[in-house]
């Protein structure tokens, strides 16, 4: 492994100084679960890791139904899943931070190094993007907010620009009768990277039969996760059923550009975005209907 | 060589002081440094959890934490687990449902299973599964395991 | 033939004796030796699957501050002698070293170029980037049937095919053929009502074991070598030194470590020549770690394999002829189990007339090595696939087939040997009545299936030495290093002739210089071999022990009696006294008991397990979920009865990876694309009910007690009683393994 130096910044301002001062030679280091390995694999060259951890607004994890959830940036997976108002909320997010990793990892890994990482696979991105998450970032000239869903632009790539740091990441209330899902196909049952990744968020009618809203986003079928927006549209006033939900699979087929790698082929792919929509929209409306 | 830095952190009940390299991880500094070997590397990615050790009371793969971040922290590794006539119960366990073969992933499951009890002392055996599928072993099929962990929850 | 007897120690289940050590993290693993003055050693690898090396320069690396040796192919005295002997043994010589520190040709992705020593292993690593080696890149050859046409690139120049005595006049990448003939085939299936002839392909696949390879070398100034590392046989760490170093063994000490897995993989040597030739430079002691990605592509995976078997059955249920092709890749050098296969792939059977022809096939990856019976999985996928097929084409339960056809005492192999009483009937019998195969399975996609499988086990060299102490327990010194609880298994059966409990035994596993010669823990041999050692070695004490009661009490060694730990007089004499309390009085009746054996036990009694499973296929992504699997199988005798079982889990879970993930998956240019714990996907227990095992006991009338090696046949069932059990549920045969998700939409026509 190469050599580099180590801070701990204790600020924003400190890590962000750091990081304009050292441009790409500076990465943040949160939990290190990416990082960590793809410097030692010398898949990334690192001269400076900024420990982020010891600043209080990376940390910051509140829900209330007025603002809804606010998630610093280095909150570990566990943190999230261990608090009740987040997995009444937001399941599909509960749902992701689940499973990446084993136990161990979660105990480090975050959803906002999950967002930097930017892997086209990364779990927590698709419930991020139908969850209508904000990403706050920081940097030498202030404060921006950026939909979830425009925050990645290739695979290992980011729209951060030198000196800039993900500091929060803000997700609104839902509205009642909504529920999120995630799933992902993977061959064993845990300790896998998505073959394929399907999130669904829903907003249901009081009655529980129509579908007012939902949002569709994939991982692993394409350079970043995407928003599936025609398969989300087209559901929003449907009623719910087969049909309605076999045409948002289908569209959302249709957006997908996998490859194939070692970890599935693109015909695999393209046929598991068919079956995982169908079973992340049915697993949120069930959700809604079991509230 | 790179520079070495100052750490101070709380090993096993006891405070500890050493220096190693940023690029050092927490496995590194355990067997190299500290010459506490219980911890195993087994893929140094994250991926089979034979390093699994418990740092500030949360289960972590210490390959993938560096030794710099311990500074203040509090580490329980393997070695730190029994008293010094008694075996911990987790261990017990393990001997006496036979739920080691070759034992190299063993130190792993037991720190694995002893985060697990101390947040669920009531698993089931799926909860078992699922805390644990970040530990490989080869030998078992993890038959034993399951059972040693589920009987020292009951014990 | 031992007889059922009440045993008091054998059969029981004590704790293992180190057992402490190894859940408190004590226990010392190879990567765990340390000593003062210690090197760190990394080796540059090819990155290229098929090139010839045109130059290698250290020079940068050798300047770089930290480093303190740097070695090439070069530095090894025996590939440099190659060219003089080309007799067959330097050939193999010459394919060891090579292997070691590439001379020529790189021959896979991974293949050891270079290595350095230096203060830590980063610098170790950045060394090696300083290493400059000019390739010639050359095509590279992948694939068994490629590999066999007569237009595919050469690995090997000078590489002739051997065919049943005979060597061909022109280079081939097919090493050898085999033949195994009995009866009259054409006959065989002229006889049959039902034939079904079937192609088979099975992936390559790795033992993964969790500690990656790993040694440490030490020279002395007076000449002396010690290598501490882990594996499954010191003296044969010992023997590939003296020959690859071309040094004298008596130089050498091999100590083994714990060993963290092997499963056949940590037979070969791979890093331990380059520790001592780094060793020897630096004049310091060196270790050497392998990372995983080094373990999966450069060391010994077991081989991809081709197989078409045909078989042919009367209408009214009786095999009538089996014929076999296996293609196996030995990977970058000749010596896959294709030989091994060939042994087992008909033997559970009765059948008259068998054709069996092997082929052993270089190809550009890692060169194989043993993997648990290694051969036996890939033969059985197809063998016992195409058995279930007969049985359901005739109409006849498929476990009631195998009890039909099934092979008992007297029957003659294919490849020659007659069998001895064995216990394959009576496991098909336990898997028949258990209630798992009983009880109802018709849910829509769930199957169940079952299969058998078979493995010869071997013998071998082992010896035991065994000392008694004053307070009546004993020091049992071995050769066996133990991967799964055999320090355990040969010490139960030391103690139970001498009537002490197993707790009353010390075990230890010691060097090359401190124990008489002993073969590897493999071939499912240890609890056997060793334990026939224990067993001998402590016949010895006995007869020593009951020399010093005569002493004491001033009587004929044939008055005394042995029984229940007690020594006593049958001449009249009232005098008895324990086994505890004469070791006590060794002293004043001639001084210490040392007993000692040395064996080479022929009568390894081949191993039968039968399996049955049942698993859920979800249609819409492929993916088969285990629900329950149950395994029979016959240990002759259980010594330790809980690592019987586990050595039945482990191999069944094993057989399940292989049976539906695990694979070396590789790009156009023969690179591994996923070389890690992540990417190959093992089970982890998520994936996994619970084991249920059954011990069948047919006692092997080749020891004392009756012991069958137990540790490799589980794994041979697995992949076709899951290819079977996958047929129940969905009515498709799969051929090729593993049947992962995507090969599994490919069979259903999802893709």
């Amino acid at each position: 492994m190469q050599a580099f130096e180590y801070v701990a910044a204790q600020t924003v301002p400190e890590a962000v100084a750091v990081l304009d001062e050292k441009g790409q030679h500076a990465r943040i280091l949160a939990g290190g679960t990416d990082l960590i390995v793809q410097v030692r694999e010398a898949k990334l060259a690192v001269d400076w890791m900024v420990d982020i951890k010891a600043i209080p607004e990376v940390n910051i994890l509140t829900h209330d139904s007025q603002n809804g959830l606010r998630l610093g940036a280095a909150v570990p997976c566990y943190q999230i899943y261990d608090t009740e108002s987040i997995c009444e909320n937001f399941p599909g997010l509960v749902d992701a931070t689940k499973i990446i990793g084993g136990t161990a990892i979660q105990g480090r890994a975050c959803v906002g190094g999950n967002l930097c990482n930017a892997s086209p696979a990364a779990d927590s991105i698709p419930p991020l993007i139908v969850l209508n998450a904000t990403c706050v970032i920081v940097g030498p000239d202030g404060e921006r907010e950026l939909p979830a869903a425009e925050f990645c632009t290739a695979p290992g790539q980011t729209v951060l620009e030198r000196g800039e740091m993900l500091v929060e990441i803000k997700i609104p209330q839902p509205p009642s009768n909504s529920s999120s899902y995630y799933l992902r196909f993977i061959p064993r049952n845990e300790m896998d990277i998505a073959v394929v990744g399907a999130g669904a968020a829903v907003t249901l009618d009081a009655a529980k039969q129509k579908i007012v809203s939902a949002r569709i986003a994939l991982a692993a079928v394409a350079p970043t996760p995407l928003f599936a927006e025609e398969a989300s549209t087209l559901l929003a006033g449907r009623e719910i059923s087969e049909e309605a939900i076999n045409e948002a699979a289908a569209a959302a087929q249709a957006i997908a550009r996998p490859i194939s790698d070692m970890r599935g082929t693109a015909e695999q792919r393209t046929h598991l975005v068919g079956v995982l929509t169908r079973r992340a929209l049915k697993g949120a409306i069930q959700r809604v209907l079991d509230a | 060589m790179a520079r070495k830095t100052h750490v101070q952190t709380q090993l096993n009940g006891e405070p500890v002081e050493f220096l190693c390299e940023a690029r050092q991880s927490l496995l590194e500094v355990l067997r190299d440094e500290l010459h506490l070997t219980g911890a195993k590397e087994g893929c140094n990615n994250g991926n089979c959890g034979a390093c699994s050790l418990i740092l500030d009371g949360r289960l972590v793969n210490s390959c993938l934490v560096l030794g710099v971040e311990t500074e203040g922290k509090t580490v329980e590794t393997v070695e730190g687990l029994a008293a010094p006539d008694k075996l911990h119960p987790i261990q017990e366990a393990f001997l006496e449902n036979a739920a080691l073969q070759c034992g190299i992933c063993t130190p792993g499951f037991i720190m694995s299973a002893k985060a697990l009890l101390d947040t669920n002392p009531n698993p089931t055996e799926h909860e078992v599964r699922y805390w644990l599928a970040g530990n490989l072993c080869r030998c078992t099929g993890y038959d034993k395991i399951v059972r040693a962990v589920l009987d020292a929850a009951s014990a | 033939m031992p007889e059922k007897k009440e045993y008091k120690v054998i059969g029981t289940r004590p704790i293992r004796h180190d057992g402490v050590d190894k859940v408190t993290g004590r226990a010392l693993y190879g990567a765990d030796f340390h000593t003062a003055g210690l090197l760190h050693g990394t080796v540059l690898r090819s990155p290229h699957a098929h090139a010839r090396i045109l130059s290698i320069d250290t020079s940068r690396a050798e300047a770089y501050p930290g480093v303190k040796a740097v070695v090439t192919a070069k530095d090894l005295p025996a590939a440099q002698d190659k060219i003089a002997d080309l007799g067959e043994g330097a050939v193999n010589l010459k394919y060891l070293c090579d292997n070691i520190l590439a001379s020529d040709k790189a021959l896979y992705k991974g293949h050891a170029i270079a290595a350095v020593a230096a203060t830590n292993a980063h610098i170790a690593e950045e060394a090696c980037a300083l290493i400059d080696v000019a390739y010639e890149v050359l095509p590279p050859v992948l694939e068994v049937r490629q590999a066999m046409k007569p237009d595919a690139p050469l690995i090997h120049e000078n590489l002739k095919t051997g065919s049943m005595g005979e060597t061909a006049d022109k280079p081939s990448n097919i090493a050898s053929h085999l033949q195994h003939k009995k009866g009259d085939i054409e006959k065989g299936f002229a006889e049959a009502d039902v034939i079904i002839e079937r192609e088979f392909v099975t992936g390559t696949v790795h033992q993964g074991y969790i500690e990656p390879h790993n040694a440490t070398a030490l020279y002395n100034p007076d000449g002396q070598l010690t290598v501490w590392c882990s594996t499954q046989g010191a003296f044969t760490v010992r023997e590939q030194l003296a020959e690859i170093l071309q040094y004298p063994i008596s130089k050498i000490k091999v100590v083994p470590m714990e060993i963290g897995g092997g499963f056949g993989g940590k037979i070969n040597v791979y890093v331990e020549p380059v520790a001592a030739l780094l060793a020897k430079k630096s004049g310091r002691p060196v270790k050497v770690l392998m990372n995983r990605a080094d373990v999966f592509e450069a060391t010994g995976p077991t081989p991809a394999s081709f197989i078409s078997v045909k078989m042919g059955a009367t209408k009214d249920g009786k095999l009538t002829a089996a014929q076999t092709r296996l293609d196996f890749e030995a990977g970058a050098y000749p010596g896959s189990p294709v030989g091994a296969g060939a042994m087992c792939i008909f033997a559970p059977y009765n059948i008259e007339n068998v054709l069996i022809d092997g082929y052993d096939v270089v190809v550009n990856k890692p060169k194989t090595a043993p993997y648990r019976a290694p051969g036996a999985t890939n033969a059985a996928f197809g063998s016992e696939t195409v058995i279930d097929e007969l049985a359901e084409k005739l109409n006849i339960d498929a476990l009631e087939f195998r009890i039909m056809n099934g092979a008992k005492e007297g029957v003659k192999r294919a490849d020659g040997p007659v069998f001895p009483r064995i216990g394959f009937i009576e496991s098909v019998e336990a898997a028949k009545q258990h209630p798992h195969y009983t009880s109802p399975n018709g849910k829509k996609h769930h199957g169940r299936g079952v299969a058998s499988g078979f493995w010869f086990n071997i013998g071998l060299a082992s010896s035991v030495t065994i000392n008694v102490n004053p307070d009546g327990t004993i020091n049992l010194v071995e050769g066996s290093t133990d991967i799964g609880g055999t320090r355990a298994s040969i010490a139960m059966q030391a103690a139970e002739v001498l009537g002490i409990p197993a707790e009353a035994v010390n075990p230890s596993v010691v060097d090359t210089n401190s124990v008489g010669y002993t073969a590897v823990t493999g071939g499912s041999r240890t609890t056997f071999a060793t334990g026939y050692a224990a067993y001998e070695a402590a016949q010895d004490v006995k007869q020593q022990m009951i020399a010093r009661a005569a002493k004491l009490w001033e009587v004929d060694e044939k008055d005394v009696q042995f029984a229940d730990g007690e020594f006593s007089c049958i001449n009249g004499k009232e005098e008895q006294i324990s086994f505890r309390d004469l070791s006590a009085r060794l002293g004043e009746t001639g001084g210490p008991v040392v007993g000692r054996a040395a064996v080479n036990p022929p009568g390894a009694g081949g191993a039968f397990a039968t399996h049955i499973v049942d698993l859920e296929v979800d249609e819409e992504t492929g993916k088969v979920e285990i629900l329950r699997y149950t395994a029979t199988q016959d240990a002759g005798k259980a010594i330790h009865p809980s690592y019987v079982e586990g050595q039945i889990q482990g191999g069944v879970v094993q057989g399940i990876g292989w049976a539906l993930n695990e694979e070396y998956i590789y790009n156009a240019e023969g690179t591994m694309t996923n070389a890690s714990f992540l990417d190959y996907r093992m089970p982890t227990c998520l994936d996994l009910p619970m084991i249920d095992t059954v011990i069948v006991e047919v006692p092997n009338p080749g020891h004392p007690y009756g012991v069958r090696g137990v540790g490799e046949v589980p794994i041979v069932p697995p992949p076709a009683a899951i290819a079977n059990a996958i047929y129940d549920a969905i009515g498709i045969r799969m051929t090729e393994l593993p049947m992962s998700p995507d090969r599994m939409l490919k069979a259903m026509g999802k893709i």
